[in-house]
């Protein structure tokens, strides 16, 4: 796939926030020194006085967000994604989703995004730190149609929501026809004998290894879970009834994530086989963010070799 | 009722009245629930009864009115003084108060408010309420509201860095609408603060980070409410108020005793305070 095909999220996340912001003025934003990283100069542009910057600090970043709810601004808090979950998670706890404030929590380069700076850089726990917070709604949109749309929900829905963003390339898989609905899962590709459930920037891996399978005889249906809480349950049970057997791909360690959340629901619902990828419970080695996805083989190849060897695991039970 | 700036004894005769009757619910109800905190809540009570009985503009019947001053109780274990002042101001009911900690109460240890009118911000753990306050005021900055915000902070919570994160930018964006009080008791749960990790030169720390800052006796009612009526101090400037006070402040055993933190008395021992404190 071609350089020009892949668009960064951030851009459809700037401009959609531009957008709000002519709507509606209780629109603000909150930086850490990370207008740049976060893609809010043009917000800030537009709007200098409603853009709050308050230093690499992130505790009061989300502490400052929760009071300028209090006031009865909508501010968007956005800071990257390793910081904003690992520094500030008591804050998310305290101050905004036990105290439903309406605060909307953005994750920028999230998962490995950042690449080659390293594990203290990679935003690879924060699904599991999130989904764990009550009244806390955890979304992790796959591309730019969807992140707008997720955007201009997250600010119409009354409370506590955390967005994470990458700022990998990604293709288009949605156009304007799309409409994304917290804790609904979209179904990309149907098929009768396993589920790849994925989302963020692994859906498109998630589509192609598909493919690949289909090559093989084997049909599989693919489910961008873009909301990791509240969980769609009645899609996983349904693929748990109709395809027996589910893979769950996420840019986040296997301990906690998305693997984690599906895995909860099938053991309780219709147990069936499954396997977790992501990154197994390790800091990531040293390599670019393209290069770590193929490392942990998050990468068609390697989703399509997880989902052969269930099928076959399943054919010798 | 609210009372105006630079009222005369009547007032401040009232905010006394107000406080003793503060302690005593309070120690009823610490030692009804069999918890709490009341060391602390003695030391911030002549300060809540100031500003709820003398300086802050809210409306039991509006609790959300977008236009009322906001108060946070950055101490959220004093949640014990907190729900008692606002019962007798008017936002919950004062019978309700037995109900303190007990199974399915919505006066928690510590404050929520989704479930109790008046709590602007759910506290607990310490160094989270000046972001918040912060944050306020910097939604009124941007719209030139008229409203201002109180943060009460316990002394040795100042420890939590995040107090002067939030420090640095109230300076730095010059929000006078915005006051700290300092509840100065000079205890936190184990110790003193000064034996603990050193707070002073407290006043020059806050003077640094750009506050305007002035201290007072914490259970003078009149110098209390002369201050808080009157911030900010300087224009474009946070306010700081360090108020002095005493842990256990009213009753004699439990003055400056660190182990009052959060120890409940037993009912002699309510007994001999509540005979300390009077009927005033």
């Amino acid at each position: 796939m071609s350089e020009s095909q892949l668009h960064d999220c951030r851009h459809a996340f700037s401009d959609m926030l531009v957008e709000l912001g002519e709507e509606d003025e209780r629109i603000v934003v909150v930086n850490n020194d990370s207008v740049g990283s976060s893609n809010t100069g043009p917000f800030r542009k537009r709007f200098p006085n409603r853009l709050v910057n308050v230093g690499i600090a992130e505790q009061n970043l989300v502490g400052v967000g929760a009071g300028l709810a209090n006031a009865g601004k909508i501010p968007f808090v956005c800071s990257a994604s390793c910081f904003l979950t690992g520094r500030a998670l008591e804050q998310i706890k305290a101050d905004v989703a036990y105290s439903n404030a309406n605060v909307k929590l953005v994750g920028i380069s999230s998962g490995m995004a950042y690449g080659a700076l390293g594990p203290t850089h990679h935003s690879i726990e924060d699904f599991a730190w999130t989904r764990a917070i009550a009244n806390l709604t955890v979304v992790a949109p796959a591309d730019p149609e969807e992140t707008r749309q997720a955007v201009r929900v997250a600010a119409h829905t009354r409370g506590p929501i955390f967005l994470r963003l990458s700022r990998m390339g990604v293709p288009v898989l949605y156009d304007a026809s799309y409409n994304f609905e917290i804790g609904k899962a979209s179904r990309l590709r149907d098929g009768a004998d396993v589920t790849i459930i994925a989302n963020g920037v692994l859906v498109t891996r998630a589509l192609a290894a598909a493919e690949l399978l289909a090559t093989h005889g084997v049909q599989a249906r693919v489910l961008n879970m873009a909301t990791v809480r509240p969980l769609d349950r009645d899609a996983i049970v349904a693929a748990a009834r109709e395809t027996g057997a589910i893979v769950t791909v996420e840019e986040h360690t296997v301990f906690g994530g998305l693997g984690g959340a599906v895995a909860e629901v099938i053991v309780q619902t219709v147990p069936v086989p499954m396997r977790l990828l992501g990154v197994p419970g390790v800091f990531a080695p040293t390599g670019g963010a393209e290069w770590l996805l193929e490392h942990f083989r998050l990468t068609p190849e390697g989703i399509r070799d997880a989902a052969l060897e269930l099928q076959q695991s399943r054919a010798h039970v | 009722m609210t009372l105006t700036a630079g009222a005369g004894q009547d007032v401040v005769a009232e905010l006394r009245r107000r406080a003793t009757e503060i302690r005593r619910r309070d120690l009823q109800m610490v030692v009804d629930a069999g918890n709490g905190h009341i060391g602390g809540d003695l030391s911030a009570t002549d300060i809540l009864a100031t500003l709820y009985f003398g300086v802050l503009r809210v409306n039991p019947e509006r609790p959300d009115d977008p236009e009322r001053d906001r108060f946070i109780l950055s101490k959220g274990h004093c949640a014990g003084a907190l729900y008692t002042t606002l019962a007798l101001r008017g936002f919950i009911p004062v019978d309700e108060l037995h109900t303190f900690m007990a199974p399915l109460s919505r006066l928690n240890g510590h404050p929520d408010r989704n479930k109790v009118p008046g709590v602007e911000t759910n506290t607990g753990p310490l160094g989270h309420g000046l972001p918040v306050g912060v944050g306020a005021a910097i939604g009124g900055q941007i719209d030139g509201a008229t409203w201002r915000t109180f943060v009460l902070t316990g002394d040795g919570e100042l420890q939590e860095g995040s107090n002067w994160e939030a420090a640095m930018t109230a300076g730095h964006r010059g929000l006078d609408h915005l006051t700290v009080i300092v509840d100065r008791n000079r205890f936190q749960q184990g110790d003193a603060t000064e034996s603990t990790v050193r707070l002073d030169p407290l006043a020059e720390r806050w003077r640094a980070f750009g506050f305007a800052v002035t201290e007072v006796d914490g259970h003078d009612h009149a110098a209390l409410l002369d201050v808080l009526s009157a911030a900010p101090l300087e224009p474009g400037k946070p306010t700081c108020v360090i108020a002095h006070t005493v842990k256990g402040k009213g009753v004699s055993f439990m003055e400056n005793r660190a182990e009052w933190h959060h120890k409940v008395p037993s009912r002699d021992q309510l007994a001999s305070a509540l005979k300390e404190l009077g009927d005033e």
